[in-house]
């Protein structure tokens, strides 16, 4: 296996008595694709929080290509190229759909201390936001205000913004979180294209989209791994069955 | 993003900068000389508003302090006149200087708030300026401070004297096309997209690289200066300074200009400084209890026109 790109030691998150992240060590490899999956309340949610420093850990490391990162605020995160989306889709939504990419693009070209040039005319912004919408298949809603567009479109303009910001590897909680059949499958499709490009760490509830995707698996419960392992290993295991797949809650 | 340039307000923005333009001319001629006073009035609170609206309405942060900055801008010129400094060219930029300071200190600390305590503590800020102002018993207290020569900036032989009132005027006018024609160029800048992206969504904002904090922070000290450049125009223009001029009611009124121009949009809060002070003019001539009536008059426009005026003339409806 390649080397870790994302390894935690001993990760731990507690709000008042409810342990989120508990005691969590796990390791994401330069180009895999790692699934998280758990039942509501497992903490897949606060786990990717404490990855992009919107969450501060009350214990434990987090190291990112080789460099501990526990201890950084989500802008420098970023800036390292830990990019993530979030379950409840956050955009821009009063800047046009090219406007939320471009400013993306703009995050990760240097200091924002540029106060003359318009950037609706700097070609340095608008062509790779614009290279960056076509591959999620944007590109001909550029002009839309982000807030208008259909749920779906803006699940892929997160994931634009994501991209945008020429990431290392990409943090993507539910990104397929209340889309339809047909659009989960295009984002299934685009996250496969993807995968050639970088390594992710994935939360999802859509089953069939884990298996399709993941190279392995962590199972959280409580905020404990209880199961890592290929995607065969995670079906089979019978405490993953008991506390998670058997039952109904899989929404 | 909003467009700068929607039909209607392309040409209420170019009849009231002719307005602007021509008051001195117009309003002498039809024996009305005193409305352009009125109309020297309404562009420096038009400076004003425009810096706040720099970051009210691009920036999202409800400053309710704004004029300490036009009061900390105004008494600089004062105090400096007091000692008998009336050059200009030291009395204006450190004027501007020392508002800047003063943003930067209070901003700083300011916006590690938000939501309402963001807005107590930019007043807070405020109205110690104001009762620093009431207890220096040697520049006036609440009496206020005369100034008896208007900045003076003759350089070597050449005398660019603000004393004529007509001049000085156009002197305003000029500022007041600079400032918005900068502020145009900020907001659709690099600096402007991430003030208004942290508007927008600040926590994304982080996500995708950029530490907000420093940037808002400069909008804030850049909006300050503005105020502080307010500051010293009203001090010249009325020869006159007071505690009063940075009391909350000022900071109030101009966030009203802002909010009822059109917050975000380039031109609104000079729309909303012009209806404002006009209709107070024209309201406390008709009844001494012109509140009455102009306080519903906001009231209606803020909750059934979004976007102020400028909403207003684009035909925009509020939405509830």
């Amino acid at each position: 296996m390649a080397e870790p790109l994302l390894v935690t030691r001993s990760l731990r998150k507690a709000f008042g008595g409810i342990i989120a992240t508990d005691n969590l060590s796990l390791d994401v490899a330069a180009g895999e694709i790692h699934a998280v999956i758990g039942p509501n309340g497992a903490g897949k949610t606060t786990l990717v929080n404490l990855l992009s420093g919107q969450l501060r850990a009350d214990a434990g490391d987090v190291e990112f290509d080789g460099a501990a990162i526990t201890g950084l605020r989500p802008a420098a995160r970023a800036n390292l190229g830990l990019a993530r989306s979030f379950q409840i889709t956050s955009i821009f939504p009063d800047f046009s759909v090219h406007d939320n990419v471009a400013l993306a693009v703009q995050a990760r070209s240097g200091h924002s201390f540029r106060f003359w040039r318009p950037t609706r005319d700097d070609q340095s912004l608008r062509g790779p936001a614009g290279d960056v919408l076509a591959r999620v298949g944007l590109e001909a809603r550029g002009d839309i205000l982000a807030g208008n567009l259909a749920h779906g479109e803006k699940r892929q303009l997160e994931i634009a913004m994501a991209l945008a910001t020429r990431p290392k590897m990409l943090l993507l909680d539910e990104p397929m979180a209340g889309m339809g059949v047909e659009e989960s499958q295009r984002m299934v499709e685009l996250l496969g294209e993807l995968k050639a490009d970088y390594t992710m760490l994935l939360i999802e509830h859509d089953m069939d989209a884990v298996f399709a995707l993941a190279d392995r698996i962590t199972v959280l419960v409580y905020g404990r791994d209880i199961a890592t392992g290929a995607p065969a290993d995670i079906r089979a295991d019978a405490q993953v069955r008991e506390a998670y797949l058997g039952t109904a809650e899989v929404d | 993003m909003r467009g700068f340039f929607g039909k209607p307000t392309t040409w209420t923005t170019a009849l009231l900068l002719v307005v602007f333009a021509l008051m001195p001319i117009v309003a002498p001629a039809v024996g009305e000389a005193f409305y352009v006073d009125v109309f020297a009035r309404i562009m420096i609170w038009s400076i004003a508003a425009v810096g706040l609206n720099l970051i009210l309405g691009y920036g999202g942060m409800v400053s309710f302090g704004h004029a300490a900055y036009i009061g900390i801008g105004g008494y600089t010129v004062a105090i400096f006149g007091f000692h008998d400094i009336n050059n200009g060219f030291i009395q204006w930029p450190v004027a501007l200087a020392i508002s800047g300071v003063a943003a930067l200190v209070f901003g700083a600390i300011s916006l590690r708030t938000r939501g309402v305590y963001f807005i107590m503590i930019t007043l807070a800020f405020a109205q110690m300026v104001f009762f620093l102002g009431v207890s220096a018993d040697k520049y006036g207290s609440n009496d206020g401070l005369n100034i008896w020569n208007r900045s003076d900036f003759s350089v070597g032989g050449l005398d660019l004297s603000i004393d004529d009132n007509l001049t000085f005027y156009y002197v305003i006018f000029a500022l007041l096309l600079l400032v918005i024609y900068a502020t145009r160029r900020i907001v659709n800048s690099r600096f402007g997209m991430v003030i208004q992206g942290a508007r927008s969504n600040e926590t994304r904002l982080q996500t995708v690289g950029v530490p907000t904090y420093l940037y808002r922070l400069t909008a804030f000290v850049i909006s300050g200066v503005i105020c502080g450049l307010a500051g010293v125009l009203q001090a010249n223009f009325e020869k006159f300074v007071s505690p009063d001029m940075m009391d909350w009611p000022r900071s109030g009124e101009l966030m009203f200009m802002v909010i009822m121009g059109g917050m975000g949009s380039l031109f609104g809060p000079v729309l909303g400084a012009t209806a404002f002070l006009i209709l107070s003019e024209v309201l406390s001539s008709i009844t001494v209890h012109w509140h009455l009536i102009f306080g519903p008059l906001l009231i209606l426009l803020v909750l059934y026109v979004r976007g102020g005026l400028t909403g207003l003339i684009e035909g925009r409806r509020g939405d509830g």
